[in-house]
């Protein structure tokens, strides 16, 4: 479990970048945490793995304060990928990279090995194995920097924009992968700015904007809420867009709160066989 | 009248096996507007490194084929007479900044072009306003969020307005409200100054109503090159894994319900207006 409790972050040049943040994230919870440039999403969340501590407030995991806590443990139980996956690569190869954590964590040499494979299967770079990440395009780097985390299997997982870089088939698989985690009971929070992404995902959405939550809730009342979503400088999922357009019509209803297509399809073709 | 040509071009990274991308011949006008797409690896940013020279100046590995960029020959001319013709916005924003402050690297390369200091200031002021980043211009690059550096980028390529602009997946980074006004400034320099635009983009449903034409790589080849409305509805499109816009899709869910909507949508406000002719139709 995540407490955020009045937050408070001050960058040393003197940047305010979070303003009394007050919140708490259960365990298996799927959170997409989403909000416009510069709104301190990657700074809150750098707080959830120690990486920074508040200039005033309190952040605990699992009960324990992180000014507390031993880097070591925190870096066990919260895996945390990077934004920019370059500040995150530095072995030789993709397999290095990925076993690195693993042996820094004292797994035994069979187990680093089973969880290499799975990790660049999952991920779809088994082809990768023995080549540099930085001879890698930008979305595989960003799948070696998420392959490297997801294998030491960390009880709450933090991706930092999950899909940049990632055509629609990597993003149904990440998106899967993160299904079948959090039916595990693992914790997962993403900070996104893809919005069909998250439409599709249907996660808690917490909207930032400049240092402070707005909102925090469903996806479904949030994303379709024009104001919330301008004010988080965000877009309204197209699916929603196009049912916008439909408002007026008879039974137009049924569609207010739709942010996914395939439902979209479906109510559809039921009101338009209706008439038929 | 064109501005890229590239005839069978292939090209191979020093030491990999194989080609990043090959046999690419495509042409494009002045003046268009095209959106470069395909799945993760099937060598886009390969390709854009050609159209500024990077590749073969930079980067070695072997370039086969013939490449013309604004009537230069781009093996044979060096990357900064390149870059007077053509900007690259990196795919990775960092790689791109390095000055003290963003509002030194969104004048560097003015400078060196030897433009007045009036025009300077006027051209760096406007690339500042139209990416939102005004406010931060005395801020170093290093202490600034992901999208806040995507956007300086952005603005020092798009102050220098050279003939062609190539732009690396450069929303991805950026909030979706940012992504949609920088894609609108692009659009203006693409109508009013008929700049060339080469789009990088995985997310087609905002990007899409703004190209006149979308090229899909897959497997470093080009596997379809045509305007947006055909290419998104082909099968081809579906299976190289390509996310089409969500208007299109519906379409498609519709017309596998046995409900046809008539035109291809590609954006929302198409679609909308097309159910609703069939609602209000059927009820009649
Ligand atoms: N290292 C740093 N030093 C000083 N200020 C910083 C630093 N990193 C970020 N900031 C500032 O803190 C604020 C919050 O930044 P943060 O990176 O948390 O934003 P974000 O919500 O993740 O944005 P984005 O969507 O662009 O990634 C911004 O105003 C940013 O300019
Ligand atoms: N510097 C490099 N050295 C060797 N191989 C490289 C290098 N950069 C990329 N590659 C390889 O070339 C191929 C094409 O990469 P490229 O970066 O052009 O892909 P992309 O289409 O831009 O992908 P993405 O959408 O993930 O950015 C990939 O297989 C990649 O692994
Ligand atoms: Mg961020
Ligand atoms: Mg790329």
């Amino acid at each position: 479990m995540i407490e955020v409790e009045d937050l408070y972050f001050t960058y040393p040049s003197g940047v305010e970048a979070l303003r009394g943040i007050t919140l708490t994230i259960r365990d298996g919870e799927f959170v997409a945490i989403m909000g416009q440039n510069g709104a301190g999403k990657t700074t809150l969340v750098k707080h959830f793995n120690g990486l920074l501590k508040p200039t005033k407030g309190s952040v605990k995991i699992d009960g324990v304060d992180t000014t507390k806590a031993s880097v070591a443990e925190l870096a066990r139980k919260v895996g945390f990928v990077f934004q920019n996956p370059d500040h995150q690569l530095f072995c030789e190869t993709v397999e290095d990279e990925i076993s690195f954590a693993l042996k820094n964590f004292g797994f035994d040499e069979d187990a680093i090995k089973d969880r290499v494979d799975w990790a660049l299967n999952l991920l779809d770079l088994t082809r990768y194995r023995n080549i540099s990440p930085f001879m890698l395009s930008g979305g595989e780097r960003k799948r070696v920097a998420l392959a490297s985390v997801l294998a030491w299997d960390p009880k709450i997982l933090i991706l930092d924009e999950p899909t940049i870089g990632q055509d629609y088939e990597q993003k149904e698989r990440l998106r899967n992968f993160i299904v079948q985690l959090n039916a595990q009971g693992k914790t997962v929070i993403i900070v996104t700015h893809d919005i069909e992404f998250v439409a599709e995902c249907k996660p808690r959405v917490i909207l930032m904007a400049e240092g402070r939550v707005i909102a925090d809730g469903d996806p479904h009342e949030i994303l379709t809420n024009p104001n919330l979503v301008s004010k988080a400088s965000l877009i309204l999922p197209e699916t929603t867009r196009i049912l916008l357009g439909l408002r007026g019509m008879e039974q137009s209803g049924r569609l207010a709160r739709v942010i996914d297509v395939y439902e979209a399809g479906r109510i559809l073709t039921a009101m338009l066989r209706d008439q038929g | 009248m064109e501005i890229i040509r590239t005839e069978d071009l292939t090209y191979t990274y020093p030491i990999s096996s194989k080609p990043a991308f090959r046999d690419v011949s495509i042409t494009i006008d002045k003046g268009e507007f095209v959106l470069l797409t395909g799945p993760s690896g099937c060598g886009k940013t390969t390709l854009c490194r050609c159209f500024n020279g990077l590749i073969p100046h930079f980067y070695s590995g072997k370039l086969e084929g013939e490449i013309m960029v604004a009537g230069l020959r781009v093996p044979d001319h060096p990357i900064h007479e390149l870059a007077q013709h053509v900007g690259l916005v990196f795919q990775n924003p960092e790689n791109q900044l390095f000055a003290l402050s963003v509002e030194k690297d969104v004048a560097f390369g003015l400078e060196n072009l030897g433009l007045p200091r009036d025009e300077i200031r006027e051209r760096v002021d406007w690339a500042l306003k139209v990416t939102g980043i005004y406010d931060l211009k005395d801020r170093a690059p290093y202490e600034l969020s992901g999208g806040q550096q995507q956007r300086v980028a952005i603005a020092s390529i798009l102050a220098m307005r050279p003939e062609v602009i190539v732009l690396d997946e450069p929303t991805s980074f950026l909030d979706p409200l940012g992504a949609q006004k920088i894609f609108e400034v692009i659009d203006r320099l693409n109508k009013r100054l008929g700049i060339t635009i080469i789009l990088v983009e995985h997310r087609l449903d905002l990007a899409s109503k703004y190209a006149d034409r979308v090229i899909i790589m897959n497997e470093g080849r080009v596997v379809l090159n045509g305007r947006p409305r055909d290419v998104f509805i082909s099968d081809e499109a579906q299976l190289v894994g390509v996310g089409i816009p969500k208007a299109t899709m519906l379409y498609k869910l519709l017309r596998e319900n046995g409900i046809e909507l008539g035109r291809v949508p590609i954006t929302a406000e198409e679609a909308s207006q097309m159910i609703r002719e069939a609602l209000t139709h059927d009820r009649g």
